[in-house]
């Protein structure tokens, strides 16, 4: 009966060893893994209140906020935000010399919880490690290190803690293993110990390689180590061509943060064809003119455009040995694949950012979304088709009414993941 | 009746040929896969699928390259990236020119559609029109003058030629095709101002001298008059092919199309005759046809003249040939019972035919009713004397011009002029490429592209249409006009010259109160027409003492082989040879590509024992007086056995790359008589030895059959019609236990709720005239390929449209003295067939991949980056228009006729929003899907329903005769569902229109294509067996 008790006490151990490590790592990763929702608000937050003034990797008007926790504490950025004043006030020198440094132009204060400062820091936080990481994909220049995206960097976290987690249990295994052995030959030399239990014990033959060998482990590893490598490969194919994070050296440093985020220039106004046409369009330099006739002439940057449109800023004329910029195109859609903007700016009302992201804080652009079918397809379900005011979509609308109360129409419901809306 | 008639698609059909019989049953010519004999995998094979495994996937896994993204420096006002811009401006090509709307998408133009304001044209265009844009971006245009094989500046030529006129020792000639530009002649006045000693000489490829003749003797006008087909209710052709090759084709098929439309408010219809010895397009549209030889048709319009003349009190004239025929006597009969609504035409060059012509119109009272003599066509003006004469002088020439025309090829005095050249110091070429003519001249001034041109053209008098410019000039050419100004030392460029002669000329014509000439000019620009009202008196001067002197000159019927010489509706005349689309066009009767070919009765093919094959047939010797040709002979139903034909415009010598040695040069065979005067029919010396040389004709017409499934071409005669209108219809019934049902009431598919559109096509085969227009609209849309003569003969087109041309006869072509008759003079039905776009598709169900689905909207989808080519979908579709791509025809040197996809500038004409495919995929018509999509996305933009005709597919934009009527199905207000009387059905919709019906309805794939059944008026069949015998 009690032939297989000391193998299961075995096994018992094992098992508690191996709750532990999980509750320690969950507890682990629970604090280094933020919940997704408290960075969103934090980005909203930020977008609403802190965009005017500050950029992430850029001197705006106030100081670039990149690695901000790693200057200073929590309470006194909790402090600093709610009053900076009251901070400088109170004679805190780091504070007075900011104030100093950034010409005494005075942090205004925000009325925030202590929760909403946090989730602010904490996008602040993804933010600062994004924009340098995205350079994954460089192309152009080359001159860019390897990395992941926000996505792949709490991936590549997850996957350490896996491998981390299988070597502690690998490690357990072997100290089990041990004390097994040593209990054994403890229990053989013990008089203690009654003859029969002895008998008992020692003729137990705890053979681990033998139990190693056996059929059901190997097969279990084959069947892991295939399907991990099933799962890796099948998951490499899919991001065969995908270049999210793809943010390429333009030939003109141009900063999206600076034009459409600080001076919040309208999209459109560079960007004409958006509402019309099936391409945004790359403003042409006449664009650029526009307002750089005058401003930052001396710019280096602003110079190439002087160069491609031969334009002469001493005299203030125009040649005719004009040179197209050549900017790198950094959303690829496959040539299979139809995208109208016109479609969803104008008729869908998307904003730029559904799509093209945080394009405000953008200094170089990067490729935010993954522009993969799966992801078009994923929008075309959850996305209400905006029928208000449109005389297109009013029988739609109706007759979907009658079929379906609860749900607004979704553009799946009018034909939206149909192949000949986008491929032919 | 229908137990009987038969149909078939070509002589191979019709005698169970062993080449028909072994593809008839077959999806694909060939079996995967290709090249390969054994089939079996080596060890080779496996290391290079290996290796190429590897490779692809390692390159898979390195970064994409870079692309650019190049926006304008200055980006014009109007041209938006990724929108088109729509210009209005005039097709010309020889002497032809027809006002179009240019599509241009970031400037380039990609498109031509029929100008719908124009009244001279009816808003169609044909296949040469619409292949022209191709034309503009072929690599083999000069790129810059040259003088005396170096290439010079505009202004070192200019210099010399300036030079060489004023030192020109002889008379000076100007040679041209017709011209009717009002600004051009002007500009040529001014040059002869210039240089006293210049005459200008114009011909026509396709001539009509003979009827200018005619039509100046009788009527006192050398003009062709306008014909109003639409009015007419007998039609009466002599060998005239009006909807084929005639004279402004798109106006003749949209007015002949109208007047054989039915509906249950107009249940008339025209009736067209037609006596022709080789078998045409308007032959193949007529109630009746009579293959005659061409000798004989001075006889039987004579015939026809005295018979006219008896009954209307004209002058008898004794002494004429004469043929006794019941069809002509029944053609006679109708003509008198529609006095003033009839038309009689001859395709003669003949003077003497066509004074006969004229007097039989004047007689019948069709002089200002059908015919309209005041508002002349200027499109034909050439004279065949005058340029005979030239001819004569040339060699004593002190220099010539060569306006844009290439007579050393496309006339048959070309090689006299070839031999006199050599004997010319001075001598100019202003056409855009290379051709016969202009590699023999000492100074070439390349013209524009007529879409790179500004130009005015007065295609019918008081009628004015204008070009302008859809793109800069790509190369270092120059306007034509713009050479003649500088070298008669004009002192103005052409468009100024253009605007000043329309602000001096026609503004005043204009009725409304011209304030402002800029908003004049910008409204003709805008509208590319000027039509101006007149008063039209309809009053013509005649004169028929004319004919007692012309019935002398009338041909005798003679009984040796005869050789009637032709122009085809593909390559036409030849100037766009070097067109692989025009090429590669099946032809719309004998439905051969890539060739020209002796046309011979199946008879005398018989008597001559040429042996035919599968596409493949034997050479023989013709010749004619002394001029000899080696050639295909293509055994053609209807050709009048005696007779045969062949088609100008092929083997051309140098057109380019696609163009050279293509087909038989048949312009050295045309009669020339002392005078210059040209003709067409040879009557005598026409011999033809038989060779045993094999030959291969690409025909497309036994491709993609219907394996033997019949309904599929449904017709009647009018008598049958206006008793019951469903008449002709094939009802096919399906046995179910409750007793028969109709085919749709019987189906495992639940059918489709269409919310939101329900595209349909509906085509009339009434009014289809089998031109095959839309064919080439649809390449040019669609970015189809071209695969060249040697895949055409493997059976890989890839039309996504063809026009499917079946013959019938009413005897069931068993026994062999039957299918003698039957191809005697068949009857022939067009029926175009593209992707039914079934609501059932059979394509759907096999596809492994889903790549082929139903739409929401009644479309069945394609999608080509799903397909991984198991051709399933086309083994199984029935109607047999699914196109498997068995090459990578783009960036493919082996394809290097597709000019369109193998250089870079040939690209330009891609449709931008149409995906080009690749190899291994299925293809086939999408409902020019694209279209649809832009058209809604226009409506939703400004927030309404698109508007019944605002989205439509680009061969029922393209239809002369609009045959095709595309729609939505769902709209109750739109053309389609108002034609077709659409009801809503539980599982789909029903057309309530008596003669519309489905292709192979008993299989219930249920498409969204309507057919109405063909109706022809013909007597009862009765009467026509005894009007036969």
């Amino acid at each position: 009966m009690s032939k297989k008790y000391i193998p299961n006490r075995g096994f018992k151990l094992a098992t508690i060893f191996f709750l532990g490590i999980i509750l320690a790592t969950t507890a682990f990763s629970q604090e280094d893994v933020i919940d997704p929702a408290i960075i969103a608000s934090g980005e909203k937050l930020y977008n609403a209140n802190c965009t005017q003034c500050h950029a992430i990797n850029e001197v705006v008007i106030g100081p670039a906020l990149k690695g901000i926790e790693e200057r200073r504490e929590r309470p006194w950025l909790l402090s600093w935000i709610k009053n900076s004043q009251k901070v400088i006030e109170s004679g805190d020198e780091y504070a007075v010399a900011l104030y100093e440094k950034y010409k005494k132009v005075a942090m205004p204060a925000y009325p925030f919880t202590d929760a909403e400062i946090i989730s602010v820091l904490e996008y602040i936080d993804v933010a600062s490690k994004v924009v340098p990481q995205v350079a994954a994909v460089v192309v152009a220049g080359g001159e860019n290190g390897a990395g992941g995206s926000n996505e792949g960097m709490s991936n590549t976290f997850m996957y350490a803690i896996l491998i981390v987690f299988i070597f502690v249990l690998g490690l357990i295994l072997v100290v089990l293993g041990l004390i097994i052995s040593l209990l054994t030959k403890y229990i053989g030399t013990d008089k203690e110990v009654s003859h029969e239990d002895q008998e008992l014990v020692i003729d137990q033959e705890v053979d681990v390689f033998a139990f190693l060998k056996s059929n059901t482990v190997l097969g279990m590893i084959i069947f892991i180590f295939v399907a991990v490598g099933l799962k890796t490969g099948i998951d490499g194919l899919f991001t065969i061509g995908v270049q999210q994070g793809y943010m390429p050296t333009q030939p003109i440093a141009y900063s999206h943060e600076l034009h459409a985020g600080q001076y919040e220039i309208d999209c459109n106004y560079c960007h004409t064809g958006v509402r019309k046409s099936k391409s945004a369009n790359i403003p042409s330099a006449n664009i650029c003119m526009n307002c750089h006739v005058a401003i930052k002439t001396e710019s280096k940057e602003i110079q190439k455009i002087y160069a491609a449109i031969d334009y002469d800023p001493e005299t203030g004329e125009y040649g005719e040995d004009t040179q197209p910029i050549e900017w790198v195109r950094v959303h690829n859609l496959p040539d299979l694949a139809y995208f109208n903007h016109s479609q969803h700016v104008k008729v869908g009302g998307l904003e730029c950012e559904t799509c093209h992201g945080p394009i405000k804080e953008m200094e170089v652009v990067y490729q935010y979304s993954n522009l993969t079918m799966g992801w078009c397809i994923n929008c075309h379900r959850e996305t209400n088709v905006k029928s208000k005011g449109n005389d297109y979509y009013t029988n739609l609308v109706e007759l979907h009414n009658e079929k379906n109360t609860k749900e607004p129409m979704k553009v799946e419901d009018i034909g939206g993941l149909e192949c000949s809306k986008c491929h032919y | 009746m229908k137990e009987t008639k038969k149909y078939w698609k070509g002589l191979e059909q019709l005698q169970k040929t062993p080449g028909f019989e072994k593809y008839a049953n077959k999806e694909f010519a060939q079996e995967l896969p290709l090249g390969d004999s054994d089939g079996e995998t080596s060890r080779r094979d496996f290391l290079k699928v290996m290796g190429f495994g590897v490779a692809a996937a390692s390159l898979a896994a390195c970064e994409t390259p870079i692309k650019k993204a190049i926006p304008y420096v200055k980006k014009p006002v109007n041209v938006d990236p990724t929108i088109a811009n729509y210009f209005a401006s005039t097709y010309h090509s020889g002497s032809d020119q027809t006002s179009v709307v240019v599509k241009t998408r970031e400037g380039r133009p990609i498109k031509i559609e029929g100008n719908k304001l124009s009244s001279v044209t009816g808003g169609g265009t044909s296949a040469q029109i619409e292949a022209s844009v191709l034309s503009l971006y072929d690599q083999e245009r000069l790129k810059g003058p040259a003088a005396k094989g170096k290439e010079v500046s505009w202004e070192e030529l200019d210099a010399n030629i300036k030079s060489e006129l004023a030192t020109a020792s002889g008379p000076i000639y100007l040679v041209t095709n017709s011209l009717s530009s009002p600004s051009t002649k002007k500009v040529i006045e001014g040059f002869k101002n210039k240089y006293a000693s210049l005459s200008h000489v114009a011909y026509d490829q396709n001539s009509v001298s003979g009827q200018l003749d005619a039509n100046l003797a009788v009527f006192g006008k050398r003009a062709l008059p306008s014909y109003d087909y639409s009015k007419a209710k007998t039609i009466v052709s002599f060998g005239y092919d009006f909807l084929g090759t005639g004279v402004n084709t798109p106006l003749a098929n949209k007015q002949f199309a109208e007047s054989r439309r039915l509906s249950a408010s107009k249940k008339e219809m025209s009736r067209l005759y037609s006596f022709e010895s080789i078998l045409s397009l308007t032959g193949a549209n007529a109630d009746y046809r009579t293959p005659i030889r061409a000798s004989e048709q001075g006889a039987y319009i004579t015939s026809l003249y005295n018979t006219i003349a008896k009954e209307t009190g004209g002058q008898v004239i004794d002494g004429l040939p004469s043929i006794d025929n019941q069809i002509l006597s029944k053609a006679a009969s109708d003509l008198l019972h529609a006095k003033g609504s009839s038309i009689v035409v001859s395709g003669s060059n003949d003077a003497s035919i066509q004074m006969f012509v004229n007097a039989i119109n004047a007689m019948l009272g069709n002089i200002g009713a059908t015919i309209d003599f005041e508002r002349h066509q200027n499109i034909r003006s050439g004279d065949d004397k005058a340029f005979g004469q030239f001819v004569k002088q040339l060699s004593s020439a002190g220099g010539v011009i060569f306006y844009n025309c290439n007579p050393v090829y496309d006339h048959p005095l070309g090689s006299k002029i070839a031999a006199s050249l050599k004997n010319i110091s001075f001598s100019v070429a202003t056409t855009d490429r290379m051709d016969e003519t202009n590699s023999l001249v000492s100074y070439l001034a390349p013209d524009h592209h007529y879409l790179e041109a500004w130009n005015d053209f007065e295609p019918v008098h008081g009628k004015y249409s204008l070009s302008q410019p859809a793109i800069s000039n790509l190369f270092n050419t120059r306007q034509v006009q713009d050479s003649l100004l500088s070298w008669a030392d004009m002192g103005v460029n052409y468009y100024d010259f253009l605007r000043t002669n329309w602000a001096e000329n026609l503004a005043s014509l204009s009725k409304k109160s011209i304030l402002d000439f800029d908003a004049f000019w910008e409204e003709c620009l805008h509208d590319g027409i000027f039509e101006p009202e007149t008063v039209v008196t309809n009053e013509v001067d005649m004169d028929l003492s004319v004919l007692g002197k012309a019935a002398f000159n009338i041909t005798k019927p003679s009984s040796f082989l005869e050789l009637v010489i032709f122009e085809n509706g593909t390559v036409g005349n030849g100037i766009q040879s070097n067109n692989p689309w025009l090429q590669e066009m099946s032809d719309p009767i004998t439905k051969a590509c890539w060739d020209n070919y002796l046309t011979v009765s199946p008879k005398q093919v018989e008597e001559w024992g040429t042996e035919l094959g599968d596409m493949t047939t034997q050479m023989v010797n013709l010749t004619v007086n002394g001029q000899s040709l080696k050639l295909p002979v293509l055994p053609q139903p209807g050709q009048k056995y005696g007779t045969v034909g062949l088609a100008i415009g092929y083997g051309r010598s140098v057109a380019g790359k696609v163009g050279n040695q293509v087909g038989f040069n048949a312009y050295p065979m045309i009669n020339v008589d002392e005078g210059g005067q040209l003709d067409f029919n040879i009557y005598a010396n026409v011999t033809v030895e038989p060779t045993d040389e094999v030959y291969a004709i690409a025909q497309t017409q036994t491709h993609h059959t219907f394996m033997g499934r019949g309904n599929v071409i449904q017709e009647a005669t009018l008598s049958e019609y206006q008793k019951d209108p469903q008449a002709g219809r094939h009802m096919p019934k399906i046995a179910t236990s409750e007793g028969f049902k109709k085919p749709t009431a019987v189906s495992l598919w639940k059918g489709h709720q269409y919310a939101n559109h329900h595209w349909g096509l509906m085509i009339d085969l009434n009014s289809c005239t089998g031109c095959g227009t839309c064919s080439i609209a649809c390449q040019t849309e669609n970015n189809i390929s071209v695969i060249g003569k040697k895949e055409v003969l493997n059976r890989r087109d890839m039309a996504w449209i063809r026009i499917d041309r079946y013959y019938s006869s009413d005897s069931n072509g068993d026994s062999y003295a039957d299918m003698e008759i039957a191809a005697e003079n068949p009857e022939v039905t067009f029926q175009p067939m593209m992707c039914q776009h079934c609501n059932n598709a059979s394509c759907e169900t096999v596809c492994p991949v889903a790549a082929t689905t139903h739409s929401s909207e009644g479309l069945n989808q394609m999608t080509y980056n799903r397909c991984i080519g198991t051709r399933y979908c086309a083994n199984n579709c029935p109607y047999k228009v699914r196109r498997f791509n068995w090459f990578k025809f783009h960036d493919n040197e082996q394809f290097g006729d597709n000019l369109a996809m193998n250089n870079d500038l040939g690209k330009m004409v891609l449709n931008p929003d149409v995906t080009v495919r690749s190899r291994g995929v299925i293809e086939k018509c999408s409902f020019c899907v694209q279209r649809i999509q832009s058209g809604k996305l226009e409506a939703k933009k400004e927030g309404r329903r698109p508007v019944d005709g605002e989205i439509t597919t680009a061969c029922a934009s393209s239809c002369p005769s609009e045959a095709l009527v595309f729609g939505d199905m769902k709209d109750p207000k739109s053309r389609i569902s108002k034609m077709l009387q659409i009801k809503s059905m539980d599982k789909g919709v029903e057309a309530q229109e008596p003669r519309a019906y489905h292709v192979l309805e008993e299989l219930r794939e249920m498409p969204n294509v309507w057919y109405l059944t063909k109706i022809r008026n013909k007597d009862e069949k009765k009467e026509a067996a005894n009007a036969h015998s």
